[in-house]
């Protein structure tokens, strides 16, 4: 029963915040309504870690799931409603619910209208997320990746910023369209499977286990499994399918960066890890090259981006597409060393991008812009707020000492024994991502000060949740296995899939 | 052995502390800065006890483990051996009486602005990361403290945040070292696919089990490392960030940029040593880059008017002789010469920075002068630190060591580089006795407040006297660690020959430069009048013009290429389907123009064009 309640818990109280609104206008009580249900999912999901175990085991058939909830939903069409947990979701769903916490706080002055209906959008957008990383069966796979995209649209529409003339709107429609286009090929993947199933073996049915099994080659399987790529690419996102991503942040409120840059973009690398390599082991083996090269191409292309923002969220908007190419590359070169290093990348890139789209919130409510040539020397006129900058922005060019240094140092350990060069030429990707990290701190807090007068300092909310993050990202660094302990049966499994191919296609 | 790891533990705390309250007193500030720096110093002496009395083994002490995947593990562990002995003694010991000196220095360099604690914070950061690297028992850990340095380098170059200048310096230093680290980053993949292990240890042990002498996978391996070497070691060609790292604060300038975190490239290279022995093509490499580099860095020296920019360059010069060392294959005479460059040097920089707060924050030698009279210690300083760095023969430290590279150069076979260097030598000496000729001597110029107090005094008077033959008598206990090299081929007789004109090669050095600097100056104004000579200044100025070439075939390029997507053209491809749809929508919106005229041609136009169709097919 945990699984539903998982589930149920953002989406009901997502509902709670709104339905308060109605009743009771201008309170500040949805806040705490919001806050309060963050706290149980996150809560509940460690409870999961504690209780869990999530140990290496022999491959089975049937996934170790450690718990896993079904009832039939459409029976007809062999849908069912089929929630299961293994140390991947796990980790991902604690992901969501600490982000949600971030992602409520930091809202907590910069929202000031419609409080109520902004946290039923962001609960919703949350129960969502959870609801991909719980599904095993295809169809609420499908039917939970379009629903995060709704609230979402309505994060950025009603909430959203102006940038460069741009209305929030439009950055709204941009990434509807681009997430729900891809998501029809996804859909279309996801019936052929089905149908492909059906025809060899007469059972129709939506399942993720019994689907992993089809022995399914040739055209057919290029085709499917692009149809899965290409929406995951999107999300991921990949150059050149990356145009949505860079409006998206730069003109969502706070909370909606956190979410998008720390969660939403997670769900890509998940829905590779979890559907795209085991459901097509050969043709994603034959892929490999292609996605690694896109990995590359997504590294340099996201950091030469980056260095030419103006816009401080545009700039760390980019850097996620350079980050997500080092995961791209880690997941197809599918060792063992490099998968895990996929998930340390995933959780420490969620932290220290969330960090770093939080300062740009709060540089934003005590300046106003967002345009970098606007600041600079800003270093010794706001308390602490600089040197977190400088912390988080340590961590995303890869410091030794935080988990991001550990994520991107184990995907290219694991990643040499495959593909050498690619591991190579990614390696320079390191310098540039020091480039355009250090552009920013150069920009936005070197140089002469513009005026002398002090500019607020940060309030203990905004300090603690920073701090906190802080923290998290350097627990990362100096003892990983926090994460890498809980990841390692699933990734095993997923190694598992992606090797016995090999030895197919060898 | 188990207090080891507070050794490490004391400098953490203290920038703990110190970054979590940037607004403590600069008493207090200056109280945890240093203290903590001071145990760590005090448990370096308790250690360096203990191991005299040991065997002389090396001890490992696993603090956690730190990451495990599979076959990948990595323990947070430290590594004592007679080696990392070294080192840490010369971080702590050095590094406590600079931190003493910047207590003093900061003070009247702040004069009251905020940022003293700041600055605390960011030197305890940096000895913190200084111990992890040589104390790493894994090259992950190495290469955690690797970078750990580097960004409070970045940081303290920095450091006087608000000068555009310093942010760029700080800003070249970060970017030019990290090229260095991707190749050591690469080194690391490299052998731990390999060998299945990051333990030093075992990886010297294993690397010769698995290579031949001159594998092709030896000396790429060797490659890599020695390509991280170079950039922290500010050798060619990734030297260029050194000079303009002087733009930190003096103190800063002593401990990371002289006497400890650029001779972690030697310290890396002389620690997998065996690597770089199965890779014989790069460990001569190794010894060339050295030989060009202190060269190259020989003659840029002569050319500099900015007091610190002559110490960087000599600090370039000297690390070039230590690589030289390591490439001739005497270990332990480039570790030697490690220890012994970072008490002169380390002596020579915070001179200059007392010579430069008594000069009211002037920097250019040429309008200093005559300082004899009004700064005796700090002139007795330059002179013991100068002799020490021209290795002026028998009551100088840097004649037992420097004299030492040279002889085994030449002992060891390669006779043309040990003429090279013998040439560097006399290059040292000119440029050295042409600084303190210049600064001490002459007409005064300027009127100096000399510095007081026993934080000014007692870290000078304790580096002068290790720069003396006192600090030649320190022999570091590397026997257990590095191997003794090659067979010599020469003499006891041929040993004294080459010492002696060792000696009189840097003799006669002193007495060019007193020929050039002393007196009217007659002689060099002429050199320089004359427009051969001005165009070889300005070319030695510029450092051999490696920023204007590194302008050009890096920078500019990348801006380039930064410029054209701004706009983000593969995102403007993708925006192309959008315009396709509103152009479609114009077009066909056209036809709708509500005049019937229109609507009747079109039609019988698609009727015939039907018809025609249909009788064509």
């Amino acid at each position: 029963m945990m699984l539903p309640l998982l589930l149920l818990i953002p989406f009901v109280g997502g509902l709670l915040c709104w339905q308060y609104e109605l009743v009771r206008p201008n309170t500040a009580l949805p806040r705490w309504i919001a806050l309060a249900t963050m706290v149980l999912l996150l809560v509940l999901a460690l409870w999961q870690w504690v209780t869990g175990d999530y140990a290496i085991s022999t491959v089975g058939s049937e996934p170790d799931w450690q718990s896993q909830f079904r009832i039939p939903w459409i029976s007809f069409f062999g849908i069912s409603f089929h929630l299961a947990l293994d140390g991947l979701s796990l980790i991902m769903i604690t992901l969501t619910g600490l982000l949600g916490i971030l992602a409520v706080v930091c809202s907590w002055k910069e929202i000031d209208h419609r409080i109520g209906f902004f946290h039923l959008n962001l609960m919703w957008v949350i129960g969502g997320v959870v609801g991909v990383f719980l599904a095993v069966d295809l169809f609420l796979f499908f039917f939970f990746w379009e629903m995060m995209l709704v609230p979402m649209y309505f994060l950025i529409a009603l909430w959203g910023h102006e940038s460069e003339g741009r209305s929030p709107v439009s950055a709204a429609i941009k990434f509807f369209i681009y997430t729900q286009a891809s998501g029809l090929l996804m859909l279309v993947s996801i019936l052929g499977l089905v149908f492909f199933h059906y025809a060899q073996t007469g059972v129709l049915t939506f399942d993720y286990t019994v689907l992993r099994d089809t022995p399914i080659t040739g055209t057919m399987a290029w085709v499917l499994m692009l149809g899965f790529f290409i929406a995951f690419a999107v999300k991921l996102p990949i150059v050149p399918l990356h145009g949505w991503l860079p409006d998206a942040h730069a003109q969502a409120p706070t909370a909606g960066s956190v979410d998008l840059a720390g969660i939403l973009l997670k769900t890509a690398a998940y829905g590779l890890l979890r559907f795209a390599l085991p459901l097509f082991p050969d043709t994603s083996q034959a892929f490999a090259p292609v996605a690694m090269g896109l990995g590359l191409v997504g590294i340099f292309y996201g950091a030469v981006l980056a260095f030419s923002q103006t816009d401080i969220k545009r700039l760390i908007a980019c850097s996620s597409i350079s980050h997500m190419g080092f995961v791209l590359i880690g997941i197809y070169a599918g060792t063992q060393l490099a998968l895990q290093g996929v998930i340390l990348q995933m959780v420490a890139h969620a932290f220290s991008a969330a960090g770093l789209f939080m300062i740009s919130g709060q540089l934003y409510e005590r300046l106003h812009t967002r345009d970098m040539r606007k600041m600079g020397g800003l270093f010794g006129r706001l308390g602490a707020l600089p040197g977190f900058a400088l912390a988080f922005v340590m961590a995303s060019l890869g410091m030794p000492g935080t988990g991001n240094f550990i994520g991107e140092f184990l995907i290219l350990f694991g990643a040499f024994d495959v593909a050498p060069w690619v591991v190579v030429v990614a390696s320079f990707g390191l310098v540039l991502s020091a480039v355009y990290s250090l552009i920013l701190m150069h920009r936005v807090y070197w140089g002469p000060p513009k005026a002398e007068t002090t500019i607020a300092r940060l309030d203990r909310r905004e300090y603690l949740m920073l701090l906190g993050t802080l923290v998290l990202l350097i627990a990362l660094g100096f003892y990983p296995q926090l994460v890498l302990d809980v990841s390692q049966g699933a990734m095993n499994e997923v190694r598992h899939w992606f090797a016995v191919s090999s030895s197919f296609a060898g | 052995m188990n207090i080891l790891p507070l050794i490490v533990l004391f400098p953490l705390l203290g920038a703990l502390i110190l970054a979590f309250n940037p607004r403590l007193p600069n008493r207090l500030a200056a109280l945890v800065g240093v203290g903590s720096i001071g145990l760590s110093a005090l448990v370096m002496v308790w250690l360096n006890w203990l191991f005299y009395l040991g065997d002389g083994g090396g001890f490992t002490q696993t603090l956690w483990q730190w990451v495990t995947v599979g076959d990948f593990r990595m323990g947070f562990t430290l590594y004592l051996d007679g080696l990392s002995l070294t080192m840490i003694s010369v971080i702590t010991g050095v590094g406590f009486l600079i931190h003493l000196f910047a207590s003093w220095y900061m003070e009247k360099d702040l004069e009251g602005a905020p940022g003293y604690a700041r600055f605390f914070a960011y030197m305890n950061l940096f000895v913190f990361s200084m111990l992890l690297l040589v104390l790493g028992d894994n090259l992950l850990l190495l290469y955690l403290g690797w970078e750990g340095v580097g960004l409070c380098s970045y940081l303290l170059i920095g450091y006087y945040y608000q000068s555009e200048y310093n942010a760029w310096c700080a800003f070249k230093a970060f970017i030019v070292t990290r090229i260095g680290d991707v190749f050591l980053a690469i080194g690391l993949f490299l052998l731990f696919t390999r060998f299945g292990t990051l333990d030093i240890q075992q990886l010297l042990q294993q690397a010769p089990q698995v290579w031949q002498e001159g594998d092709l996978m030896a000396e790429v391996a060797a490659l890599m490392l020695l390509g991280g070497a170079l950039g922290k070691s500010a050798q060619l060609p990734l030297h260029t960030w050194l000079a303009d790292a002087m733009a930190g604060p003096t103190p800063v300038s002593a401990l990371i940029h002289a006497a400890t975190m650029v001779t972690a490239g030697v310290y890396l290279i002389a620690r997998t040593h065996t690597i770089f022995e199965l890779a014989p093509f790069t460990l001569s490499l190794v010894a060339l880059i050295g030989l060009l580099t202190l060269l190259v860095a020989g003659f840029t020296a002569l050319a500099q008017t900015d007091i610190k920019r002559v110490l960087a360059y000599s600090t370039m010069s000297q690390i070039g002789y230590m690589f030289l060392a390591l490439g001739v294959q005497a270990w332990d005479v480039a570790i030697f010469h490690l220890m012994i460059h970072a008490f002169f040097k380390a002596l020579l920089f915070l001179t200059s920075g007392s010579v430069i707060i008594a000069c009211h924050h002037e920097q250019n030698i040429f309008k200093m002068g005559g300082l004899w009279r009004s700064l005796k210690l700090p002139y007795a300083c330059f002179l013991i630190g100068g002799a020490a760095l021209s290795a002026l023969p028998l009551v100088t430290a840097g004649f037992y060591s420097k004299d030492e590279i040279l002889w085994l150069t030449f002992d060891h076979g390669y006779s043309l580089l040990w003429l090279g260097a013998l040439l560097g030598a006399l290059l040292t000496s000119i440029y050295t006795f042409r600084m303190i000729f210049i600064v001490f001597h002459g007409r005064e110029q300027i009127h100096p407040h000399a510095g007081r107090g026993i934080a000014h005094h007692l870290p000078l008077l304790a580096l002068a006297l290790l720069s003396t033959f006192v600090g030649g008598m320190i022999h570091p206990p590397l026997a257990n660690v590095l191997p003794a090299g090659p067979e010599g081929q020469y003499g006891h007789l041929i040993r004294v020959l080459t010492e002696v004109l060792a000696a009189v090669v840097a003799l006669v050095g002193v007495g060019i430069a007193a020929a050039l600097f002393l007196g009217r100056r007659r002689l060099i104004g002429n050199l320089m009048e004359a427009k051969e000579g001005d165009r070889l200044r300005r070319f030695f100025y510029s450092g051999f013009a490696f920023d204007w070439l590194y302008e050009r075939i890096t920078v500019r390029p990348f801006l380039f290429i930064a410029r054209l997507h701004r706009r983000d053209w593969v995102n403007s491809l993708v925006n192309m389907w959008p315009a396709l749809a509103l152009g479609l929508n114009d077009l066909l919106l056209g036809t709708q123009n509500g005049r019937l005229r229109w609507y009747a041609a079109v039609m019988t136009g698609g009727a015939v064009s039907m018809l025609f169709l249909l009788l064509l097919f």
